[in-house]
């Protein structure tokens, strides 16, 4: 009932919503850089939103699978495959016994989501089973999955759900909850409490010119190339939270984005802050892709996390429905 | 009582007491983050206490299905902040909280690495700065920065020193480091920029343990200087 590692990707790790409750330890939530894929997939399983997931950077694992399994990939395109046979993002897949998970090349996207119908069989650590690279727990022994290792599965298929284990099925994520991926994407933003400390030039600036990831940027942050921006007068702030999507202005005037495995407080001016909609997309980037933020109110903001709820709850009626029919 | 809230995100707010490093200031944000965990609203993800500030961190949907009154969920947990500072005004921190937690450091130049720079810089002998380092009780002003991470203070003028130009890549795990009015021990192996005067053998952080940090915001921290030999003891037993 498990997964073999036959080849080590470049950071595969588990992740599921986050390790809530301890960032006032120091204990950031980690979790799934691309949350909405993790919750979509998981729901499409009829799993619960929060089962944890893989997620897979590029170049991508190679995975035997030494059970029958249900499984649904999102998020990233990298060409994926079962048996050499093409597999569609956004589907739940049927795997069975001794079929080989393998990837092409990298479509769209840079890291990619593997949900399994039952979810992962990981001890948490503080009630999630995100992996905690910088303290080395929580996830898979704390660490990225690599060639050898066995990730047992909670709930093998039973040979009877036949309709179970067809490749794939007949239902899939309809397009209007997937998030909208681009490569130089507009990542709508608010206010942060120093956006009033930057000079007005630097707003226009912040707002007009394109970013650029850097090279040096990974799941604490991304780093941003731009032509740097500058405060009116220097602020000197004492440390406190902060958060996933938090921009900061770093005193080389150049930006930063804190992502899933941010550090929990700073002390460097927030500028702005990328709403909770749009981090999906964000998570997706790699070096060299282009942002260009969009201002937003904050009423605007709520709107469209509740518009995604609304649509996410259509959805889990629906897989429930089908989850239901399969069983 | 001055005070500012403000959005951090869609998804969190802060209250802040004024941008300060003060233990009256600090006392204030620990009985506003006490309201919140003996009296959690539907919604509350967690609060995140600082030196001067609060955060909350909410789930705006939940906010919203509870508070349908207020336009935005920001606007319905600001309201709560607000009745819940009220309730802090007068509520007193429980004793428990002020424990104080002695802290073996060995001071030996192998792992006080920065030692003598600060010495040299404040024109005080290597025995002087571990006396004054030594000699205050401390408070956990905060958690942060890495898991177990204390952020102490506040300490002696005559130590008070910038962080290094070029933070070092990798600090080891234990060291004790001064940053300004401030003392801290990385609780982890990370880069860090803090001028590092000394090693506790204790683990700050500890995954297998239950309550996985040595300390949390409110305590008290006393250091004492252990030599090279009792530091390889103590290791041994701990770790």
């Amino acid at each position: 009932m498990s997964l073999l590692f036959i080849q080590t990707g470049l950071l595969t790790t588990l992740q599921d919503l986050g390790r809530t409750g301890y960032r006032q330890l120091g204990i950031n939530p980690n979790g799934a850089m691309d949350g909405r894929a993790a919750r979509l997939l998981n729901v499409l399983l009829g799993n619960n939103e929060n089962e944890g997931i893989l997620e897979m950077h590029f170049p991508p694992p190679k995975i035997l699978f030494e059970t029958d399994a249900q499984i649904a990939l999102g998020g990233a395109d990298f060409s994926a495959g079962i048996n050499s046979e093409p597999i569609e993002n956004w589907r739940p897949i049927g795997v069975s016994k001794n079929s080989l998970l393998t990837f092409g090349a990298k479509k769209e996207g840079a890291r990619l989501s593997l949900a399994v119908r039952g979810g992962f069989k990981i001890a948490k650590w503080l009630g999630s089973l995100s992996t905690n690279l910088k303290a080395k727990t929580g996830g898979f022994e704390g660490r990225a999955l690599q060639k050898g290792d066995r990730l047992y599965l909670n709930r093998e298929i039973p040979e009877s759900r036949f309709a179970m284990r067809q490749r794939p099925l007949n239902y899939k994520i309809s397009s209007h909850l997937i998030p909208n991926y681009s490569r130089s994407p507009k990542i709508r933003v608010m206010a942060g409490r120093e956006w009033q400390n930057l000079t007005t030039e630097s707003q226009n600036r912040f707002l007009r010119q394109s970013f650029f990831i850097r090279p040096d940027s990974d799941r604490m942050g991304f780093r941003l190339k731009g032509s740097p921006l500058q405060l009116g007068e220097n602020v000197e702030l004492v440390s406190s939270a902060v958060g996933f999507g938090t921009i900061q202005l770093l005193p080389d005037g150049e930006l930063i984005i804190l992502l899933a495995d941010h550090q929990t407080t700073g002390g460097y001016p927030r500028i702005a802050h990328v709403v909770a909609a749009d981090l999906s997309v964000l998570a997706q980037l790699g070096a060299g892709d282009q942002i260009n933020f969009d201002l937003i109110s904050l009423a605007e903001a709520e709107r469209l996390i509740l518009q995604f709820e609304k649509q996410l709850n259509r959805l889990k009626i629906g897989c429930r429905f089908k989850t239901y029919a399969e069983n | 009582m001055i005070y500012d809230i403000f959005p951090l995100g869609d998804s969190a707010l802060t209250i802040d007491f004024g941008n300060v490093i003060s233990p009256t200031i600090n006392d204030r944000v620990r009985k506003l983050a006490d309201v919140f965990s003996r009296n959690p609203f539907a919604g509350l993800v967690e609060v995140v206490p600082a030196y001067s500030s609060l955060t909350i961190f909410y789930d705006p949907v939940t906010v919203r299905q509870t508070c349908a009154e207020f336009e935005t969920a920001f606007a319905a947990v600001r309201n709560k902040a607000e009745k819940a500072l009220a309730q802090a005004i007068n509520s007193v921190l429980s004793k428990a909280e002020r424990q104080l937690t002695k802290i073996p450091v060995c001071y030996d130049a192998e792992f006080a690495i920065d030692l003598e720079f600060v010495a040299e810089k404040k024109m005080l002998t290597v025995e002087q700065v571990i006396r004054i380092h030594t000699e205050p009780v401390y408070r956990v002003f905060m958690i942060g920065f890495l898991p177990g991470f204390p952020y102490l203070g506040e300490v002696d003028e005559r130590l008070s020193v910038g962080r290094k130009s070029v933070p070092r890549a990798a600090v080891p795990q234990g060291s004790v480091g001064l940053a300004g009015r401030q003392t801290g021990i990385y609780s982890l192996e990370s880069p860090g920029g803090w001028q590092i005067v000394g090693k506790t053998p204790l683990l700050l952080f500890d995954p297998k343990n239950e309550s996985p940090t040595l300390l949390h915001a409110g305590d008290s921290v006393r250091f004492y200087e252990i030599d090279r030999k009792t530091f390889d003891e103590v290791t041994i037993n701990i770790h």
